[in-house]
């Protein structure tokens, strides 16, 4: 059992959570919520990562990370190091990788509120803030669990884009997805058996837990 | 604990998207209706007045407090407006209980004090023992009073509603019309109610302004609009029927209506016409008055016409009848109870005989043309 990949791989996907989750609500909301002329097609490119194949995205990503592309290079000069093969690197994939399943439910339930009910919390004296955090994000809850579980989920099992772009350097970016193939290509069934049942295990502990939390509300729509 | 102000003033303006004509004030401690049909911008004015949309133009004040000034560049948010708002759908917070959605509205207040004062708040809408329930939880009339409590909680300076009672059956409605009706009498601002029932504005409003397409029309009480409609367009949103064409005639210095072959004694408007001029003219339902078939032969009526009964519509306590006019050919309609119809044996295609009352006729002030024809139509 490779405890660093498994190590790796929760690290990415609980980091991958906490960054997409502002996102995620900021990004939902405001989709829901305004209507401007290049919806559309924001909407298209959040959705990309779902369709492409992962190696082609990977791809990109790891083109883009290079030194001599744009974005490699700003980081280069931002931060002193390069994006490829390090843990900095997969994880900015994996946040691109998982925007659409953070991205949509968040903004499927905030269209799902009615509009009257939060003029009916400006009309009661709240402020825009206090109308997100006391009606709106109760509301939309289920959402956000949804697309916490999904990246989750998601991270745990990606597998083509985090190759191309970190390899599978040990204690960096092998994660267990990774590890598990590296297993298999040694004719090592055993250790890529009892890493896959440790996978296995663990998505269907955080689903479960995740979908328990969801599910526990006293209260429903009118 | 019960909130009072003062008048509210509304004037706004705009040629669109959703056109808006309109100019009333409602003083605080009465009950404007706003009616008329769906689309005619009845929603729309509330959100205005609620700070919920920006008109293009115009001023809106409640007591001493401007609230949207364009000339001034004012405009206040709907959090500083103060207003309660009873939304169509009641927009009650589907997560929240009773007591917390009551308890938002509490925002004025120190912590400690919140939940007693929604407590009391849903104790005085006869929710008692209810503050636990989520919306879901509650009847139609239970989230209705629910809506009422929180938008009375904020201690606003105007109560807004909309459609309060659309979503309940008629039995929950006339109950609670009543306690609107007795709420009222305890509560000292300016309550606008919108309503497309014509018969819950007249029972429950002290004046009614007339809507359409975002114009206000006319405003006054239940009886001036009824006897007096300001244009042949308020009367037909009234649903008022007898509108006819005219002539004003002069003989030996008498002044009269000429209606067909006929000629009707008028007791006012008639001297600011001249002689031969059309006139659009109007005679309400309560100013229609129907003889009994066994005096027919009595000595001179008032305005006496007769003519054939061509419709008659059985509608519980109140018979609708539809009269062919001789001479004339043209249909008066009107109400009568139903036990008067059967005591006079009234039934289709019989006789009657008629009185259209002086008093009661009213001449239109004059309209464009094209406007006239087409709500004579």
């Amino acid at each position: 059992m490779d405890w660093t990949a498994l190590s790796v791989s929760l690290q990415l996907a609980v980091l991958t959570c906490l960054f997409l989750l502002p996102v995620g609500l900021w990004v939902g909301r405001t989709l829901a919520h305004t209507h401007f002329r290049g919806k559309p097609l924001c909407e298209a490119l959040i959705a990309l990562p779902l369709v492409m194949p992962p190696t082609v995205l990977g791809f990109y990503l790891m083109i883009s990370f290079g030194r001599d592309a744009p974005f490699g290079a700003f980081w280069h000069r931002l931060t002193g190091e390069g994006l490829n093969f390090t843990f900095t690197g997969i994880l900015l994939a994996s946040l691109v990788a998982n925007l659409p399943f953070a991205v949509q439910p968040i903004q499927r339930a905030f269209e799902g509120i009615p509009a009257n009910l939060r003029e009916a919390a400006w009309c009661s004296g709240l402020s825009p803030w206090q109308t997100f955090l006391r009606i709106e994000l109760p509301l939309v809850w289920p959402g956000v669990i949804s697309a916490l579980a999904l990246t989750f989920a998601h991270t745990l099992g990606e597998f083509g884009v985090i190759l191309m772009v970190g390899g599978a350097i040990d204690g960096e970016t092998r994660t267990l997805a990774i590890a598990i193939y590296d297993r298999v290509q040694a004719f090592d069934e055993r250790g890529a058996g009892i890493m896959s049942a440790m996978l296995l295990l663990v998505s269907f502990l955080t689903i479960g837990v995740v979908y328990g939390l969801a599910g526990r509300r006293r209260w429903r729509r009118v | 604990m019960l909130p009072t102000s003062g008048r509210l003033e509304v004037a706004v303006h705009q040629a669109g998207p959703i056109p808006l004509d309109a100019d009333f004030h409602c003083e605080a401690g009465e009950l404007l209706a706003l009616v008329g049909p769906s689309g005619s911008g009845k929603t729309t004015l509330l959100r205005v007045i609620a700070g919920l949309m920006k008109p293009r133009t115009g001023r809106i004040a409640c007591g001493e407090e401007v609230w949207f000034d364009d000339t001034a560049g004012f405009d206040r948010r709907p959090q500083q407006r103060r207003v309660g708002m009873v939304f169509q759908d009641y927009a009650l917070f589907p997560h929240l209980t009773a007591r917390d959605n009551v308890r938002v509205a509490l925002g004025h207040l120190e912590a400690s004090q919140r939940n007693e004062r929604a407590e009391r708040w849903l104790d005085r809408m006869h929710l008692q023992g209810l503050g636990n329930r989520y919306p879901s939880q509650l009847s139609g009339g239970q989230r209705q009073r629910v809506a009422l409590a929180r938008a009375l909680a904020r201690e606003p300076k105007a109560l807004l509603l909309d459609e309060p009672f659309s979503a309940v059956d008629q039995v929950t409605r006339r109950r609670l019309q009543r306690e609107l009706a007795r709420l009222r009498e305890q509560i000292r601002i300016p309550i606008l109610l919108v309503t497309h029932d014509l018969d819950e504005a007249v029972a429950l409003a002290d004046r009614l302004c007339v809507l359409q397409g975002g114009s206000s029309l006319q405003m006054g009480d239940a009886d001036t609009l009824f006897r007096h409609p300001a244009s042949a367009e308020v009367a037909r949103l009234l649903d008022r029927h007898n509108l006819f064409e005219g002539r004003m005639v002069e003989s030996r210095g008498e002044r009269r209506l000429q209606w067909g072959s006929l000629t009707l004694d008028v007791a006012q408007g008639l001297e600011r016409l001249t002689p031969g001029e059309a006139v659009t003219w109007y005679v309400p339902d309560s100013d229609v008055v129907l003889h009994r078939a066994e005096r027919s032969s009595c000595g001179p009526r008032e305005n006496s016409v007769s003519g054939r009964i061509s419709e008659m519509v059985i509608m519980g306590g109140t018979t609708s009848l539809a009269v062919v006019i001789d001479h004339v050919d043209e249909t008066l309609r009107f109400d009568v109870s139903t036990h008067a119809a059967r005591r006079g044996g009234l039934m289709r295609g019989g006789w009657v005989q008629l009185s259209l009352l002086a008093s009661g006729i009213h001449l239109l002030p004059k309209e464009s043309k094209e406007r006239q024809d087409e709500y004579l139509r």
